[in-house]
């Protein structure tokens, strides 16, 4: 049974199988590839899109709890708040290997949607379920700081 | 130097030429070199797969050769649209292997920043082998130490037949020219690289280019900022994982639940009845399920039925495993050094001070699992992935597909870590890709994945080592005597590597770092015992550091307690032939502020280590909470490691180091109960988060000595650094791995 959803701001109908986790839906189906894979059980953070606004790991949602609500992946996060942080990763050369950096900056997005000004407790609560192997967090911490002190003008 | 060119099947050999010199950093996953019996013994080394040669229709290649570019060496085209391509030889999992690499092209190429690109160097030794290797590769932190002076030599090349081209179209003298920025100028005159390409490209090759005087440099040892930072944030950076193409299928492999288990048979019924399953095979890693896309390829081997043949399988627990090596702690094994007479030394001591010590199995877990992606048509092949040793894997995917190696295209493309797990003797997971396409036999593009259950549950672990160190110490508390024995699984047993790394019964890997120990101890001896267990091993960022820099440094705060003395001090004296190691001790202490009054609550712990070639000092600043847990707040991290190409690269590598090593230390641990795994995801093997990351605050220590690696040294020393910290605080002793096995708790 078909799945109609919106992928950053396009309707999508898709075919899969309405229990396919989203984030197969959109790597297999819909070639959006920024969307990582990294556990399949919400443990890692990697495949972090924003489902409605809200930041969610797209391995635990199911195509059908997608079905009519918006969302938006690392190739369509835009805005303020997403140039600031962008602006920040690439500014404090965060990254090493990467993988988990889309899925981090997802995070990132919602969390100074949500707080403008985080303190470091807020940045550990929602940035605590994105790992990062290499071990950017010092980096990502004080990107985040960055990207805040940029939307205070 | 060239490696061995025979492409005759019968050799299967590579050797490194006799004059091959050791490049600066070269140690354990430098391997080649290290065990050659010193300079002029040439070193073969016997690998099970045919040499591959050239690759002849590679992208750089085919991109060298188009009209108007300038690639004087396989290193480098600079190309009419003005844009400098540099060519990276190693894979870049993070380490910053490509931004290390353009920076040497950039700065005596003196090239723009902006006008860099990178590009992923084909499978080909004859061009792109690590010089400390002689094969296509990168470990052991040697991929900026080996490259320092190719590459540096690649970028002056082109810049003086760019500005020989300039002389000669201005009709003006060559040292009359400067160059900046990309921008050539000279008496009122100015081109960009892109405008003098072509002619550039008539001019000669020189030999020998000058290389710049280390004070004229503006890029290493300054600022050159990452080439894959945009890219990797905004998702667009394509991994093994994201390589995508029309008709793809999918696959997964139902891998056996015990290490050295088999498929008895299996029933595929169920999992064919699934629609999108396209095929169920057996491979000889197990079964492999087929599909349309992942997610079913997953579901499809959730409904196989397989019955294992578990005949020849482990089926020892981890615990059995450490309990047959602590039996072993008692007797004298091989011995790996000796100096002094370690029996006399013991039996003057005014005080012997015995620790035994447990470091459990580790997995990489990289965030990316494992996958390849592979096209094979039955007599070309495509292969796409995270190749790390890409001599090895061509030359692997040569044997399983029977294809000569110019018919196999070796893709190797940005990984999601490694950690030492993509750098693999046995290329299995390249090998497994073969194997499925060549079963398959149709000629549509296959990706195979690993889910992360596969990964933690797949073995290549960092071994279980247990070690006891026995020391004595005179009545002044100085160290007379240290007797260290070490126990635990070869690395190297078995791999094409053995038979230069294993000498005398001593794997290299299985001692380093403790047969380097630094101290003016006079009697000293270590020991190994090396067991065999049936779990899959693999060598682990830092390698045999991982667990000696522990053992040692932990061991010399024990015995500076006992001594009464201030473990800074304690270390200084015993390393006052040894100006690296103090280099770097003395600099963490000074910017820790050692010896200052710490808030209450708070505790200070120190450790410094050589691995791979560059020296590291820790001071950790930990606070203990009423709870028996503890947090690390800070790490002061001092790092020598020879000329600082790109700071900023060194400061990340020792903050990444120090958090993947901090992150094991307080609680990963992988487990075997009756053979089988016992963890299976990031919950059950834990490791670091950003809640547990500490500041840490990076200095490195002017040098003008040949530049070493920075992949591994900032991993193995915090450990004891935050070890000793709580030894300082509450008299308690970390030896037993994870630190979530004990409460810290007395004396503050």
């Amino acid at each position: 049974m078909p799945t109609t959803f919106s992928v950053n701001g396009q309707k999508r109908t898709v075919e899969a199988d309405p229990e396919t986790p989203l984030l197969w839906v959109l790597r297999d189906e819909l070639k959006l590839t920024g969307t990582k894979f990294g556990c399949g059980a919400a443990l890692c953070g990697a495949c972090t899109v924003h489902l409605d606004g809200e930041a969610v790991r797209s391995c635990q949602i199911q195509a059908r709890d997608a079905a009519g609500r918006e969302v938006t992946t690392i190739e369509g996060v835009k805005g303020d708040v997403t140039a600031a942080v962008l602006a920040a990763w690439i500014k404090l050369d965060v990254a090493q290997c990467g993988y988990c950096q889309p899925g981090q900056v997802m995070s990132a997005v919602g969390l100074l949607t949500q707080i403008q000004k985080p303190t470091d407790d807020d940045i550990d609560k929602a940035m605590d379920g994105n790992l990062c192997r290499c071990s950017t967090y010092h980096r990502i911490r004080a990107a985040i700081h960055d990207a805040a002190k940029t939307l205070a003008g | 130097m060239t490696v061995s060119n025979s492409q005759s099947q019968l050799t299967n050999m590579f050797a490194l030429p006799s004059e091959a010199p050791a490049p600066a950093g070269v140690s354990s996953r430098r391997m080649f070199l290290k065990l050659s019996g010193g300079a002029g013994a040439g070193l073969i080394i016997g690998l099970a797969a045919p040499v591959p040669g050239l690759n002849g229709s590679a992208q750089a290649a085919a991109a060298a050769g188009a009209a108007g570019n300038l690639a004087p060496n396989p290193f480098l085209i600079v190309a009419p649209d003005n844009t400098v391509t540099v060519i990276i030889k190693h894979l870049d999992k993070g380490q910053g292997a490509a931004t290390g690499l353009a920076t040497l092209v950039a700065e005596e190429l003196d090239a723009d920043r902006a006008q860099i690109k990178t590009e992923f160097a084909p499978a080909d030794a004859a061009k792109y082998k690590n010089l400390a290797f002689g094969v296509q590769g990168v470990g052991g932190s040697t991929g900026l130490a080996n490259s320092y002076e190719q590459y540096r030599s690649a970028g002056a090349a082109a810049k003086a037949m760019i500005v020989a081209a300039a002389a000669k179209s201005w009709g003006v003298k060559a040292s009359d020219i400067t160059v900046s920025k990309g921008v050539v100028t000279a008496a009122g005159k100015s081109a960009t690289f892109g405008e003098l390409a072509v002619l550039a490209a008539a001019e000669s090759i020189p030999d020998k280019p000058a290389l710049k005087d280390p004070k004229d440099f503006v890029y290493i040892g300054k600022s050159f900022p990452r080439v894959d930072s945009e890219a990797k944030s905004n998702g667009t950076a394509k991994f093994t994982i994201d390589q995508q193409f029309d008709g793809m299928v999918m696959a997964v492999i139902a891998r056996p639940p015990l290490f050295g288990a088999t498929v008895k048979s299996f029933d595929a019924a169920a999992a064919e009845k699934i629609k999108g399953v396209v095929k169920v095979l057996q491979v000889p890693q197990g079964v492999a399920v087929l599909a349309t896309s992942t997610w079913i390829a997953i579901k499809g081997r959730d409904a196989l039925k397989v019955t294992w043949d578990d005949s020849k399988a482990e089926k020892r627990g981890s615990a059995d495993i450490v309990t047959a090596y602590k039996a072993l702690l008692d007797q004298p094994g091989a011995k790996a050094r000796s100096d002094g007479d370690v029996e006399a030394g013991l039996k003057a001591a005014d005080k012997i001070v015995t620790v035994d010590f447990e470091f459990p199995y580790l997995a990489h877990a990289p965030l990316e699992p494992m996958d390849c992606v592979i096209r094979y048509d039955g007599s070309t092949a495509d292969i796409w992935t995270g190749s790390q040793m890409q001599t090895l894997d061509h030359g692997t995917a040569c044997a399983v597909l029977g294809l000569k190696p110019e018919a196999i295209k070796l893709h190797t493309v940005w990984a999601g870590g490694s950690f030492g797990r993509r750098a693999i003797a046995d290329c299995h997971f390249v090998r497994e890709a073969c194997d499925i396409a060549k079963a398959y036999g149709k000629p549509v593009p296959i990706k195979v994945m690993w889910t992360r259950e596969d990964d933690i549950k797949g073995g290549y672990y960092r071994p279980i080592y247990v070690h006891r160190i026995k020391a004595g110490l005179d009545k002044a508390g100085a160290i007379i005597a240290w007797q260290h024995r070490i126990v635990g699984q070869s690395i190297m047993a078995g791999t094409p590597f053995e038979a230069v790394t294993v000498k005398d019964g001593i794997d290299s890997t299985s001692v380093e770092g403790a047969a380097s120990l630094p101290y003016a101890i006079p009697n000293l001896r270590l020991e190994l015992h090396t067991q065999k267990a049936g779990v899959p091993v693999l060598w682990w960022r830092s390698v045999g550091s991982t667990h000696t820099a522990h053992a040692t440094e932990h061991m010399i705060d024990i015995l500076a307690k006992e001594a009464g003395k201030d473990p800074v001090a304690f270390r200084l004296e015993l390393l006052k032939d040894k100006p690296r190691h103090t280099g770097v001790l003395k600099l963490a202490a000074e910017k820790a502020g050692w010896g200052t009054p710490l808030p209450a609550g708070k505790l200070r712990g120190v450790a410094v280590h050589e691995s791979f070639a560059s020296y590291v000092a820790n001071i950790a600043e930990v606070t203990l909470k009423d709870d028996g847990s503890f947090k690390v707040d800070r790490v002061v991290c001092a790092i020598d490691c020879g000329v600082a190409v790109n700071p900023d690269v060194i400061a990340a590598q020792m903050e990444g180091g120090i958090g993947f090593g901090l992150g094991a230390a307080m609680k990963s641990a992988i487990t075997l109960k009756n053979g089988a795994v016992e963890q299976s995801n990031y919950d059950d093997y834990d490791v670091l988060r950003m809640s547990g990351m500490p500041d840490v605050d990076v200095h490195i220590v002017p040098s003008s000595a040949a530049p070493t690696g920075v992949g591994e040294p900032g991993t193995p020393v915090i450990l004891p650094a935050v070890a000793n910290a709580l030894l300082s605080g509450t008299g308690m002793r970390t030896t037993v791995l994870p630190m979530s096995r004990q409460k810290y708790k007395g004396q503050v």
